[in-house]
This record gives structure tokens, C-alpha cells and sequence, in this order.
């Protein structure tokens, strides 16, 4: 799993990767109220705002964290948000997405270097 | 936030785990573990206790009660001269033009009137009630007090465990209780739409009635979040968001809190300040009104949010000044103003959201009916 400075998380499955945010964003979040998922097929840029969460406290946005297309979405978490908060590292993922660059992957963090960063 | 005020329960809340975030110029508990959602419904369900010690808590006092009384019917709006020894009223500061200063609870202690104003307007509040009121009435802060609330379906029971005076008081009456030995002033108010008691307590005791309240199984620690949505699902204001000092009470729907003696034809009409645009606008009617608002589908709506009249209109006709996620309703509820026009129940908007236009309904306050002991 490799994660970004945005507190996402990434897991390659094949030519796709699975996109969900950490236990930490989860955390800092609180509880999530309403998450609203891209199309399916779209395709999207590096740091396009592609979900909306909604927490009781405030609105933020996960970013597409590289150049690709939206292939499958998690429809579950739009019926049932509370799910980012339960198990956000595992079922709760948001997208998936077909990579255009794999070069753009080699910049993010692993476990260890994710640890550190949030301290 | 080394800057921030602590209030006497600040190590307290680090204590119970919460996250502590700056207020009103105070560090205070936006939540505990619990969690936002569960703390909401812990309120709603059994027994929350909230520290309010940021609030404001002054005295005034004079030769008797009618020279207080009447003196501060001077800033306020309200009936103050007949309140009855023991009980308390909202209240409203206006200015020249008839606009909200702050939002307001007092009580009658004997001769004496008990007021709790915001925290972010207390110096302003203080400031005001000094120029304002004659010299003979003294202005005192109680700065050695904290003030707890208690809420909830089992605050009664709690409260009445530890002093079975507290059973007796209906909403909005105010009395001295003695709680494991500490001699506290109670209310029967609050801001959550639920039964309970505001407990004003001297601040080095404050910790100790903390402990003793949190030491029952219905009663857990509630942060800023969960009050702020409990207020919202009640229909309560906030002062800076539902009202402020642009909004008079009377488009506000707070006309409920202008008691006739000082409407026109009353005894003691006007005498207030901006009485002409108040007593003016309760004549005439508000030309915009605050009303509550449900948005379609899940997303929240929050303060800021513009609504329209239609899908395609260009301009919006009013703005969501509170909005989130009401827990206990189970979606999203939001309140703002809109023109007398678009104020009927039942009158469909849209509000803007992320360049989206989303139908949100007007519908009657509140959204969760009050459970006041009446």
C-alpha cells in the first residue's frame, strides 16, 4: 500500500489502483455523513477533486492522485457513509482508477514514511 | 493555544480525551471519543453534560427589583418587570436599528437579575449594560463561576439523585440547589431542545459536580459539535450565523420573545433601542423571514449556501445562515432567510452546492419537537 501526502491510500490491483483515505483522515475527519463518488469512466487529472466527503463538522475533497480513468466506484458508502469511519483502510475504499503513468506512483510514500510524516 | 482561556473544567476535558479547539477565545471540547454522532444521540436519549463556562454570567443589582427591572427593559425588549422571583426569559439586546447585539437568558434571583450572554459578546454585553444603566444599578461579572448544562431525557433523574428539588422546577425556572454538598443556581433551560437544568457553580467546585454528575451511567461529556447540532435540529439560534446584528427579531421569528406590554399598545411599549424598527417591522410584517430548510438527498447544505427561487434563476433570493447533518432526523437540515413570498411551508428552493443547484424544501421549526418539562 502506498499513501500520499493528501492521507490517501493506494493499493495496485493489476493495470488499477484502489483509492481510499487512511485511519488518520478518517480520525481527523470525524463522523462522515455523506460522500458523493465520480462517474464511472470518467477520466480525470493529478489533484482533481473527484469525491466530496461531508463530516459533521466540515466539507473536504479526496483528489484523483494521478492521471487516469474512473473504472469502478464503492456505491456502498453513499448509502451507508458511517463505513469510512468504521473500516476506512478496507472496505470502505472509494474508487478505483485505471493508471495513464505508472512513473506518477513513484512518489508517494510507503507505511513507514507515512507514519513519520503524520507523526 | 497558549493564548486561549482555559475554563475551570480544562484539565477535565484533556482528562476524558477531547479535542480541544479555540472558541469564542477559549479552549474548549468540540468532542470527546464518543464521537460527534453518538454524543448527539447520548443527548437526545439519555444524559449529556456540557461545559458553558465560556458563557457570560453577570449580576445586576439595585435599590429593588422594579429599578432593575425597569432599567434593563431599557436594552431588552422584553416584559423583565413581571418576570417572577424564579424564573428566567430570553432575551435580545437590539441597537439603534433595531438589530440583534446578542442573544440572552435571565433569571429573577429575589431583586437581583441573573443574565448569561454569549461568550464572543460578553465584553461588548458588559460594556453595553454599563453605559446604558444608570449608575445605581451595579453591572457585576461573575468571573469566579462556571456554568455546566445537563440535558437529556434522564437529566432530571440525575439531577434529582443528588437534590430532589430539582424534580419540582418546571421549564425555565430557576432555583438554588445543593448537589453532593455544593450549593449551585439552577435553571431548567438549555440550548438542546431537550429537558434539563443550566447549573451555574462556583469555579473552584466545578470539577468536583463535573465528576460527580459524570460518575452516573446516563451521563456522558458532550463537545461543542454535538451541541451545535442539537441547537440546530431545535430550531435555536446562533448568535453570528442565525442572527446578528443586521437581523431584527421579527424577521428572526423571535417576536414570541416581545411580550405584549411592550408591543404597541402596551403598558411599557418601545423604550427600547431601535423600538420605532422593531415595533415598525412587527406591524408591517418582515419583508424577509428565517425559516428552516430541508435539503433533498443526503449532502449537507452549511451557513453560506445561496438558495434560489428556481433551477435557473440568476439571482438567489436568500442564504442558509446554519446548516449540517441532523443527526437524530437522519439527513441534513439547515435554517437561513428567504423573502415572506418563498417562507411558506412546503415552498421548494434550490441551493447552490459545488456550482450544483439541489432542491431543498422550507419546512416548519423545529425539526425534532422539544421535550421541555412545561
Amino acid at each position: 500500500m502506498k499513501f500520499t501526502e493528501e492521507h490517501e491510500w493506494l493499493r495496485v490491483e493489476g493495470d488499477e489502483v484502489v483509492v481510499g483515505i487512511t485511519i488518520h483522515a478518517a480520525e481527523q475527519l470525524g463522523d462522515v455523513v455523506f460522500v458523493e463518488l465520480p462517474d464511472e469512466g470518467t477520466t480525470v487529472s493529478k489533484d482533481d477533486e473527484v469525491v466530496v466527503i461531508e463530516s459533521v463538522k466540515a466539507a473536504s475533497d479526496i483528489l484523483a492522485p494521478v492521471d487516469g480513468e474512473i473504472t469502478e466506484v464503492n456505491s456502498t458508502l453513499t448509502d451507508n457513509p458511517a463505513m469510512v469511519n468504521d473500516d476506512p483502510q478496507g472496505e470502505a475504499w472509494f474508487f478505483k482508477m485505471k493508471v495513464s503513468d505508472p512513473s506518477q506512483m513513484d512518489e508517494f510514500m510507503d507505511e513507514a514514511a507515512y507514519q513519520k510524516f503524520i507523526g | 493555544m497558549t493564548d486561549l482561556q482555559h475554563t475551570p473544567l480544562f484539565a477535565l476535558h484533556e482528562e476524558l480525551g477531547a479535542k480541544m479547539v479555540p472558541f469564542a477565545g477559549y479552549a474548549m471540547p468540540v468532542q470527546y471519543p464518543m464521537g460527534v454522532m453518538q454524543e448527539h444521540q447520548h443527548t437526545r436519549t439519555q444524559a449529556g453534560l456540557f461545559d458553558v463556562s465560556h458563557m457570560g454570567q453577570v449580576i445586576l443589582s439595585g435599590a429593588d427589583w422594579d429599578s432593575v427591572a425597569l432599567a434593563f427593559e431599557t436594552l431588552v425588549p422584553m416584559d423583565v418587570l413581571g418576570l417572577g422571583d424564579g424564573r428566567q426569559r430570553y432575551g435580545l439586546f437590539t441597537n439603534a436599528q433595531g438589530g440583534i447585539e446578542d442573544d440572552l437568558m435571565f433569571a429573577r434571583r429575589g431583586d437581583a437579575l441573573f443574565v448569561v450572554v454569549n461568550a464572543a459578546c460578553k465584553d461588548a454585553d458588559i460594556a453595553r449594560m454599563r453605559a446604558g444603566l444608570p449608575d445605581t444599578i451595579s453591572v457585576g461579572p461573575l468571573e469566579d463561576r462556571a456554568l455546566l448544562a445537563l440535558q437529556g431525557p434522564q437529566a432530571e433523574a440525575v439531577m434529582a439523585g443528588l437534590d430532589p428539588a430539582a424534580a419540582a422546577m418546571r421549564f425555565m425556572d430557576v432555583a438554588d440547589l445543593t448537589l453532593d454538598g455544593i450549593a449551585v443556581w439552577a435553571s431548567r433551560s438549555g440550548y438542546t431542545g431537550e429537558d434539563g437544568y443550566e447549573i451555574s457553580v462556583p469555579a473552584d467546585q466545578a470539577e468536583a459536580l463535573a465528576r460527580v454528575l459524570l460518575a452516573h451511567d446516563a451521563v456522558a461529556p458532550i463537545g461543542l459539535g454535538a451541541r451545535d447540532s442539537l441547537r440546530l435540529e431545535a430550531g435555536l439560534c446562533l448568535y453570528g450565523n442565525d442572527i446578528d446584528a443586521g437581523t431584527d427579531p421579527v424577521e428572526a421569528g423571535l417576536v414570541w420573545a416581545i411580550q405584549k406590554v411592550r408591543r404597541e399598545g402596551g403598558a411599557r411599549a418601545g423604550g427600547f433601542p431601535g423600538a420605532e424598527a422593531v415595533l415598525h417591522s412587527l406591524h408591517d410584517g418582515p419583508a424577509r423571514k428565517r425559516v428552516g430548510l430541508r435539503p433533498e438527498g443526503r449532502a449537507p447544505m452549511r451557513d453560506g449556501v445561496a438558495l434560489y427561487a428556481s433551477e435557473t434563476a440568476e439571482l438567489p433570493v436568500g442564504t442558509i445562515t446554519s446548516g449540517g447533518f441532523g443527526p437524530t432526523v437522519g439527513g441534513p437540515v439547515a435554517m437561513g432567510y428567504v423573502p415572506d413570498a418563498c417562507a411558506n411551508e412546503g415552498t421548494q428552493l434550490w441551493g447552490a452546492l459545488r456550482g450544483k443547484r439541489l432542491p431543498v424544501t422550507v419546512v416548519k421549526l423545529p425539526f425534532v419537537p422539544a421535550n421541555f418539562k412545561r
